[in-house]
């Protein structure tokens, strides 16, 4: 009864947003062709959102947020998982190497969108969609306009000049269709990465379950992780840092480093279930790093960050040395640091005391 | 009923008739304009660079199957990655059945051309050039086909690469003939790759001519059934300009073919000229390493029918100097750090023996010694490459 009533409510805004921002179009229901075939051109021709200047969307849109989430020059993202009528969300398939990610059916979206600055002077960049369709998930970015009316297909991407959180002006890079999958990719098809169910506040999980977004008759231990990645925005400095790295590097880089995913030739594999040293980068020599090595011999040498070759990228903007590759122009001085200390922790062997 | 006899026809001939010409000018919004055209291609299509300068900011992708990248020639459509603002290589093709050719590139930030996992691919006549010259600054690879299997590299031309200028990593079924490749720290590598032929390249001016390598703890290890042969490579004497920690740091300047690891690898009729620490070195590899799979030394290799010029003179390892003057001057043609297994010499010279024993022994403890050719059995033979049915017609 609760349940029921505070979807109508989270209805109710929606429909104010929507009546108040647009006129005659259909609205409340997200245009289920535009999710299934096709490459919509505006972001609006989704219907995913009531009030898309103020991101808020319709029903059957859900908000959520990650424990640890990719740095991308600080910019605020706002993601959204939509779910068609007639289908359920369910827990990680166990025979799967994934991660845990929750199975979206076919027929689900997921939507981030990008934007800089606080309050009124929020300026909404870019908004990319992952769309489930029957042949497989397909990446698109949006680009936002001037006016912040409607965002704009950016297959080639784009560059804006942004001013950071951290005060830096820079040319923010918006990644083209390609650069998309090319984080995306995993055995040469595109996943979905953030939303594993490790990576996903219980409370997120709970309420999800509850509302019935996993279907009638599931139980919730189907998607209740046996662990949880920290909570990256409230980590406490020097607490807990071993995990916060493990959690760092797991969303920041192994998207690309792991089997099977766009860096799988470095042999490196920084997934958080990844418990072999070598892997992991630890006294690990370069395969192809060219000058992103820095003059250091291994990824990660034990105690020394500043030896390391992972540290050296992490703190670089040089196209060609800084890690990630795309979708970065600035350090992230919190990653930098939770990294550093975690290196310098660590015994010769590579254990963490 | 014609509809349907329509279909069919179009059903035989398959795509070509299908397949559309997308061209593509330099100028005003060239990034934007040639990314679309690489991303709405549709498989068969081909995408024509006009001559002309392309001013490049970001990496440019292709993901989609048997499309065609098509310059107007090496020096005339050339992709300017000079103020190269964003990732890790100039283009980066994913996609199988590709074919580029006909283009230039110069100066990336990273690598020059990678294609990942990218079956049955060609690269003819393209050019990547870094305008500087050797310089530790410059990108890694030139021309860089990793993860794949069907691999066409011909009539092309890398220079500068600070780690190799076409290298082929972690693939199987590979050709790499008739380029030149100048002034790279690695002309040619060959690493953790198997059936591999490299024929008729020039390698001069760089580090080290060409590597055949194999290292430990990669998704692909245990590389070997390679052909090289009847190169010309020489006067690789370049000082080694890679960054500290990439393998190639460690290949002395004047080196003509390096053998490192690896299993059946046939150095033959070749031209050796002017290489001034070895014409063909063969060696173990000597860092620690846990992989089960790994085997460190060179295997079966075998050295014949080559042509030596001088060489040896300056060899750049330490105690080199010393080693030479023992020489009276240079070095024998070949050597070898002791490590072998089943080596065959059929080429009548001498050859440099370091006399280690295990390997991982430090080069502190050679015992140097000269091995007279060491001829066992008839000449083997590698299995000839071939590629699979259709691939160079589609140079036609």
């Amino acid at each position: 009864m609760i349940r029921s009533a505070a979807i109508f409510c989270a209805g109710l805004l929606a429909l104010t947003g929507a009546v108040s921002f647009s006129s005659a179009r259909s609205i409340l229901a997200v245009n289920e062709a535009a999710v299934m075939q096709g490459m919509a051109r505006n972001l609006s021709d989704y219907r995913f959102f009531a009030d898309a200047r103020a991101q808020v969307p319709v029903p059957h849109v859900h908000r959520y947020r990650l424990n640890t989430p990719l740095y991308s020059d600080g910019a605020d993202k706002l993601r959204f998982v939509y779910r068609a009528s007639g289908t359920y969300f369910a827990g990680p398939d166990p025979d799967k190497d994934d991660g845990g990610l929750l199975q979206f059916p076919v027929g689900s979206a997921l939507i981030k969108t990008f934007a800089f600055g606080e309050g009124e002077e929020r300026r909404l960049i870019e908004t990319r969609v992952l769309l489930h369709r029957e042949d497989g998930w397909v990446a698109l970015p949006y680009r936002w306009n001037e006016e912040q009316t409607d965002a704009k297909l950016a297959l080639a991407g784009g560059r804006v000049p942004i001013t950071t959180p951290a005060g830096e002006d820079i040319s923010y890079r918006i990644p083209n269709k390609n650069q998309c999958k090319q984080c995306h990719v995993k055995d040469g098809s595109v996943t979905p990465i953030g939303p594993k169910a490790r990576n996903l506040p219980a409370e997120w999980l709970a309420q999800m379950s509850a509302a019935g977004h996993f279907g009638a008759g599931h139980s919730a231990g189907n998607v209740t992780p046996s662990e949880y990645l920290p909570d990256w925005s409230a980590r406490v400095e020097g607490e807990n840092t071993a995990k916060l790295a493990r959690a760092y590097l797991d969303i920041n880089c192994a998207h690309c480093h792991q089997p099977g995913a766009s860096a799988s030739n470095s042999g490196l594999d920084l997934r958080w279930e990844q418990d072999d040293p070598h892997a992991l980068g630890i006294a690990k020599p370069p395969v192809a790093a060219g000058r992103g090595s820095g003059g250091h011999l291994v990824s990660i040498a034990p105690g020394q960050p500043d030896q390391s070759i992972v540290v050296h990228r992490m703190s670089s903007t040089d196209p060609g040395v800084a890690m990630p590759e795309l979708g970065k122009a600035t350090l992230d001085q919190d990653g930098i640091a939770v990294v550093s200390s975690w290196i310098t922790a660590m015994s010769k062997e590579g254990t963490v005391q | 009923m014609i509809r349907a006899t329509i279909a069919v026809l179009l059903a035989a001939t398959a795509f070509p008739a299908l397949a559309e010409t997308h061209n593509v000018a330099a100028g005003e919004g060239a990034q934007e304009r040639l990314q679309e055209a690489l991303i709405l291609a549709e498989p068969g299509d081909e995408i024509v660079l006009e001559a002309g300068r392309y001013t490049l900011t970001d990496g440019l992708s292709l993901d989609v199957d048997n499309v065609t990248l098509r310059g107007a020639g090496m020096d005339e459509s050339v992709l300017d990655f000079t103020t190269q603002q964003g990732a890790g290589e100039g283009l980066l093709v994913t996609s199988d059945g590709v074919t580029l050719r006909d283009f230039g590139m110069e100066n990336p930030k990273g690598d020059g051309i990678k294609s990942k996992g990218a079956d049955q691919i060609i690269y003819h006549a393209v050019r990547v050039e870094w305008t500087g010259g050797p310089l530790a600054t410059n990108g890694a690879y030139g021309i860089y086909p990793v993860e794949a299997r069907d691999i066409l590299v011909q009539d092309s031309y890398v220079r500068g690469a600070s780690d190799a200028g076409i290298y082929v990593g972690q693939s199987e079924n590979i050709i790499v003939r008739r380029n030149r490749v100048v002034e790279n720290v690695a002309g040619i590598e060959i690493e953790n790759s198997t059936g591999a032929e490299v024929t008729e390249n020039l390698t001069t001016l760089n580090t080290g001519g060409i590597l055949v390598f194999d290292l430990p703890g990669l998704p692909k290890v245990g590389g070997g059934n390679v052909l090289v042969a009847r190169n010309a490579v020489i006067g690789n004497n370049t000082d080694n300009f890679a960054p500290e920690g990439n393998i190639v740091a460690s290949v002395p300047a004047g080196t003509g073919v390096m053998v490192m690891a690896n299993t059946r690898v046939q150095v033959r009729d070749n031209a050796l000229v002017n290489n001034n620490t070895s014409h063909v070195m063969l060696i173990a590899y000597g860092e620690d390493f846990d992989d089960d799979r790994y085997q460190p030394r060179p295997v079966a290799v075998t050295v014949g029918g080559n042509i030596y010029g001088s060489g040896g003179t300056a060899p750049d390892f330490p105690g080199g100097e010393l080693l030479t003057a023992a020489f009276g001057g240079a070095l024998p043609n070949i050597l070898t750090d002791g490590l072998h297994e089943k080596l065959a010499i059929f080429d009548p010279t001498p050859v440099l023996n370091l006399g280690l024993t295990r390997v991982g022994q430090p080069l502190t403890e050679v015992a140097p010694s000269v091995m007279n050719p060491v001829v066992a059995g008839d000449y083997p033979s590698l299995a000839p490459i071939v590629l699979p049915e259709g691939m160079e017609a589609r140079l036609k």
